[in-house]
């Protein structure tokens, strides 16, 4: 079990020891790291790997600026620690898309001026990214009448209301939701 | 955040001789609530076992009809899973009008039974909480308590229990599995997991230490319609000022054959209304047996100066979700 491919396993020397190894994959390439257990993802993200494109915000999982994607789904990168994502597929805003190839919801969020001071954005489009991929699998949210029903239809109030998570302090929301819609629209076409 | 030792478990059973060999250790699962308490050095523990990987996440039929619930279920998950969703709407509603999507990705079962209160004295080091130290007095009682306790508390503690799960699974008559230090097994009908504060605050739950919650066992749906309703001060990402969870099943004569009323924002624990719910049985589904309800749900409630709407708001909530599931529910021929 203990093999080096088993990235279940974390590695710890013994119990009085401070540091742990931890080897996880970030926008496709592979870290190996020995960290305090005490680290945040953010804060491996940031300080460890000086991938600074996930904002801190709180740090308290109210704002949503450290959201990224772990296996494909959106989380609060502030409120988990790295020793747990031993052996996670992570994605940041730097892996979503490049100045030269946008991912479409950078492009949209470009196009509908989305963002004033701009600190919320990678958070806002990694959650956007992973709001999508759940109303593509047809979950519902709060703003779904009908919690039966396997049909969703990203209205602008659903967008909202899924987004939730997401504080944006220059009050850029209506543009934000034009931008969400303009993909989600986009992707349905 | 103060230092600790880590390690992960992939069984439960490794889990609960992990704990019981660590004095001072905590399970972490999600993480949403507790790396927030210890980064505030409210949680202080000396040892974090990380139960997030345990084999727990199963949501299942079992063959009399119950949904079993695995307690490392994502929050996320369960909401969107299609026997919760068809047979529970209550429980999916009560799940999206909690947290975010992050935080529902993130958070677990388990974990949510556990959360601790939103209370600002609890959070704030520098003020008197009984639940964070006893002994050292409640500052809610004369502080800001908009959002505190009307039903159940005492003169230790104001404190709401924040989970909006919770109040859904107390109106399904959920049951808790526990697996012990000792490996023995244990069932405990959720109305009897949580405690009020009485003098002991700080203990929120029959969890005996070194306890792991294993699943969530929810019988088979009763008849009739079911919504959670929630009211609070943001449309979204905000804790209940109140919320109710409502179960109701009509006959074709319009009389009400079954009730279940659970509250949530007004208690320490989820606030089940065995009153109210013996009130509608048997009564005829119109408007004065909604009010006559919802008088007695609330009876005996106290207002702490700024909470005081609330005794007035949770009778409107329950009022105005009992007449709208009855308006949108099927009546059943007698």
């Amino acid at each position: 079990m203990a093999d080096e491919t088993d990235l279940n396993t974390v590695e710890h020397k013994d119990s009085e020891e401070s540091e742990y190894r931890v080897a996880l994959t970030v926008n496709g390439q592979l870290y190996h790291l020995t960290l305090d257990p005490r680290t945040s993802l953010l804060d491996l993200l940031r300080e460890h790997i000086r991938l600074t494109g996930t904002k801190k915000g709180c740090d308290h999982g109210q704002c949503g600026a450290c959201t990224i994607l772990v296996g494909g789904r959106r989380i609060t990168s502030c409120l988990t620690l790295a020793v747990m994502h031993d052996g996670d597929d992570i994605v940041t805003i730097e892996g979503l898309g490049s100045p030269d190839a946008l991912h479409p919801l950078q492009a949209a969020f470009i196009e509908r001026d989305a963002f004033q001071c701009g600190y919320c954005t990678p958070g806002q489009i990694c959650s956007a990214v992973g709001m999508l991929a759940e109303a593509c699998a047809g979950w519902p949210s709060h703003a779904t009448a009908d919690v039966g029903s396997d049909h969703v239809e990203l209205t602008p109030s659903e967008i909202r209301e899924r987004m939730s998570g997401n504080i944006c302090r220059c009050a850029a929301y209506p543009n934000i939701v034009a931008a969400i819609r303009d993909v989600s629209e986009g992707a349905t076409q | 955040m103060r230092s600790f030792s880590y390690e992960r478990v992939t069984d439960p059973r490794t889990a609960c001789a992990a704990v019981a060999a660590h004095p001072d250790s905590k399970f972490i699962s999600g993480g949403t609530n507790l790396i927030d308490l210890m980064r505030l050095e409210i949680e202080r523990p000396t040892h974090l076992i990380d139960i997030s990987r345990l084999p727990l996440t199963a949501i299942e039929e079992l063959p009399q009809g119950q949904l079993r619930i695995g307690a490392s279920a994502r929050n996320s998950d369960v909401a969107a899973n299609p026997l919760v969703r068809k047979r529970y709407p209550v429980l999916t509603e009560a799940l999206l009008a909690g947290a975010s999507g992050q935080l529902r990705n993130k958070a677990s079962v388990g974990g949510n039974l556990l959360q601790r209160t939103r209370c600002h004295y609890f959070y704030d080091t520098a003020a008197g909480c009984n639940k964070r130290q006893p002994g050292a007095g409640c500052a809610a009682l004369s502080g800001a308590n908009r959002n505190h306790a009307i039903l159940g508390a005492s003169d230790a503690c104001i404190a709401t229990h924040p989970s909006d799960m919770a109040v859904a699974l107390t109106a399904l008559r959920a049951t808790i599995s526990m697996l012990s230090p000792e490996t023995t097994t244990r069932d405990m009908p959720i109305g009897e997991f949580y405690r009020l504060p009485g003098t002991t605050p700080h203990i929120e739950t029959n969890l005996a230490a070194g306890e792991l919650i294993t699943a969530v066992t929810v019988p088979p749906p009763p008849p009739g319609g079911q919504r959670y309703r929630k009211v609070r001060d943001r449309t979204s990402y905000e804790f209940a000022l109140v919320s109710v969870a409502v179960i109701l099943a009509i006959e074709g004569d319009n009389t009400i054959t079954e009730a279940r009323v659970a509250f949530g924002g007004v208690a320490h624990v989820p606030w089940r209304s065995t009153e109210a719910e013996t009130a509608l049985r048997g009564r005829p589904a119109i408007p004065a047996t909604y009010q006559a309800a919802a008088d007695i749900a609330i009876e005996g409630a106290v207002g702490r100066g700024d909470n005081d709407f609330k005794i007035q708001l949770a009778r409107n909530t329950l009022r105005h979700t009992l007449a709208d599931v009855a308006a949108t529910t099927d009546r059943r021929s007698s």
